[in-house]
């Protein structure tokens, strides 16, 4: 804590200046309406053009929109976890103040995205593969990264030591980070029931522009969304400290 | 050099010492697969499909049983700091504890693995292959859980936090181990899951001592 206090150098660069955590509080303050703006108009034009006015599949009819949540949310379940990673990169090879409390902000969120990403692949699958949930690569992988999730969580609250905590954390993040790969690459690795990459691929985009369109934006909106809950948790975690470490002084004061 | 066998032999006589201790694992191991006939019903033709499975889950469990004291012990009466202390490299000592790990677990495992394909009704053809994916996959479980045991020396509720840190980080040994003897008994070459298996404990053996000498570093900051 001490550590964060410290005013930082104030020749450093921006990133060492948004150690300073009031800095940071008023800097995320400005962003957020900013966030929340982008979030909604993203999510309302997203969802009026993905479920509304884009035109249906030929073999999966109305079922094709579930992609407009779905896909989305697997990509931020990735984003979530490289996040993860490079915070945990970020706080053990810099000590950056903030970066413990970003990873430990950002796994819940990631958490959820996986879950959410898992839920609607399984709701998608029903009508087009006739099954909830197979053993395919991709499916596994991304239930492992789920787990992988869990797992930064648990180890997070399994220290009294807040500061041993983050850095054993931010290890398991870095070790875990030969799972993205295998997500990625596992429908071209393994002969799978999920269908390959069609979005980004080195001879452009197979989606015809009119459903490409809204799936974009809607990646925009739950970028923006990740955005806002990150900050919030970030900003939640540095009031609590800061109430905390307040408390310690009135109670070290309190007492002759 | 020295620190590794100094390091090495001094785990084995303590695995010595404790005598039936350290095989706690192995019954386990083999105590475990006997309960899946029991469960899903001695017909032979199920079992010899589940067989190659079993016995690879089984011995993924077994290993994070010991994993959980790897660094503990040596944690608690300071002999870790001393190792870090020490002029040799952590990451080699690291890497005989781990080594001396899968001498006292692994090991025993695989010797006892025809055992439990024998209860299991494996078919013989899937013999080899199981024994050889074995003896070739078992010692990246004992690497990648230093990692994990690693991380959580002083932790709370180390064991049950062990499995959860180490499960996803074993399913692709898992894959490529059971799925090597299920090759072999539809008629199809084990090698190219063989191959795999060797790349994933080479990897193991090169990066994860490193990975947990960092994590021991960083856990008595």
């Amino acid at each position: 804590m001490a550590e964060a206090m410290a005013s930082p150098n104030p020749s450093g660069g921006f990133f060492h200046r948004l150690a300073n955590p009031a800095r940071f509080q008023r800097l995320s303050a400005w962003l957020m309406p900013w966030l929340v703006l982008i979030a909604l108009g993203c999510f309302g034009a997203g969802l009026y053009y993905g479920l509304y006015a884009s035109p249906i599949d030929y073999q999966q009819k109305d079922t094709v929109r579930i992609m407009y949540v779905h896909v989305p949310a697997a990509w931020l379940a990735m984003m979530s976890y490289s996040t993860l990673a490079i915070s945990g990169f970020v706080a053990l090879v810099w000590r950056h103040p903030l970066a413990n409390v970003a990873g430990a902000a950002t796994a819940p969120i990631g958490a959820v995205f996986t879950f959410l990403a898992l839920f609607t692949g399984a709701i998608w699958g029903q009508p087009t593969w006739g099954t909830w949930w197979v053993w395919d690569a991709r499916l596994t992988s991304v239930l492992i990264l789920f787990f992988m999730f869990l797992g930064y969580i648990a180890i997070h609250n399994a220290f009294d030591d807040q500061a041993r905590a983050g850095r054993a954390a931010s290890l398991l993040a870095i070790v875990g980070v030969v799972i993205l790969p295998v997500i990625k690459f596992s429908v071209d690795w393994w002969n799978t029931l999920h269908q390959p990459a069609s979005v980004s691929k080195l001879s452009g985009s197979s989606m015809d522009p009119a459903m490409l369109r809204p799936l974009l934006i809607m990646a925009v909106a739950y970028m923006a969304l990740f955005g806002v809950l990150l900050l919030l948790r970030m900003r939640l975690e540095l009031t609590r400290r800061r109430v905390e470490a307040l408390q310690m002084a009135r109670a070290g004061a309190a007492t002759p | 050099m020295n620190a590794f066998r100094a390091t090495l032999s001094r785990d084995m006589l303590i695995a010595r010492r404790e005598g039936g201790e350290s095989l706690l694992a192995v019954i386990f191991f083999v105590l475990g697969a006997m309960l899946f006939p029991l469960g899903v019903g001695p017909e032979g033709k199920l079992l010899a499909l589940m067989a190659a499975g079993v016995i690879w889950v089984m011995a993924l469990l077994a290993t994070l049983l010991a994993l959980d004291r790897l660094f503990q012990a040596d944690w608690r009466d300071g002999t870790l700091e001393l190792m870090a202390l020490a002029p040799d490299s952590l990451t080699l000592i690291v890497a005989a504890k781990c080594l001396a790990h899968w001498l006292v677990t692994g090991l025993p495992m695989v010797i006892a693995a025809p055992v439990m394909a024998l209860l299991l009704n494996l078919p013989p053809e899937g013999w080899p292959p199981l024994l050889a994916a074995l003896l070739i996959g078992s010692p990246a479980l004992s690497f990648i859980g230093a990692i994990c045991a690693a991380l959580i020396v002083g932790a709370r509720r180390g064991g049950v936090l062990m499995t959860l840190l180490a499960l996803p980080l074993y399913v692709p040994s898992l894959i490529f181990g059971a799925g090597a003897v299920q090759a072999a008994i539809g008629g199809f070459d084990a090698s190219a899951h063989l191959m795999a298996l060797g790349a994933i404990t080479l990897a193991a053996i090169a990066l994860c001592p490193w990975a947990a000498a960092a994590a021991l570093r960083q856990a008595m900051e």
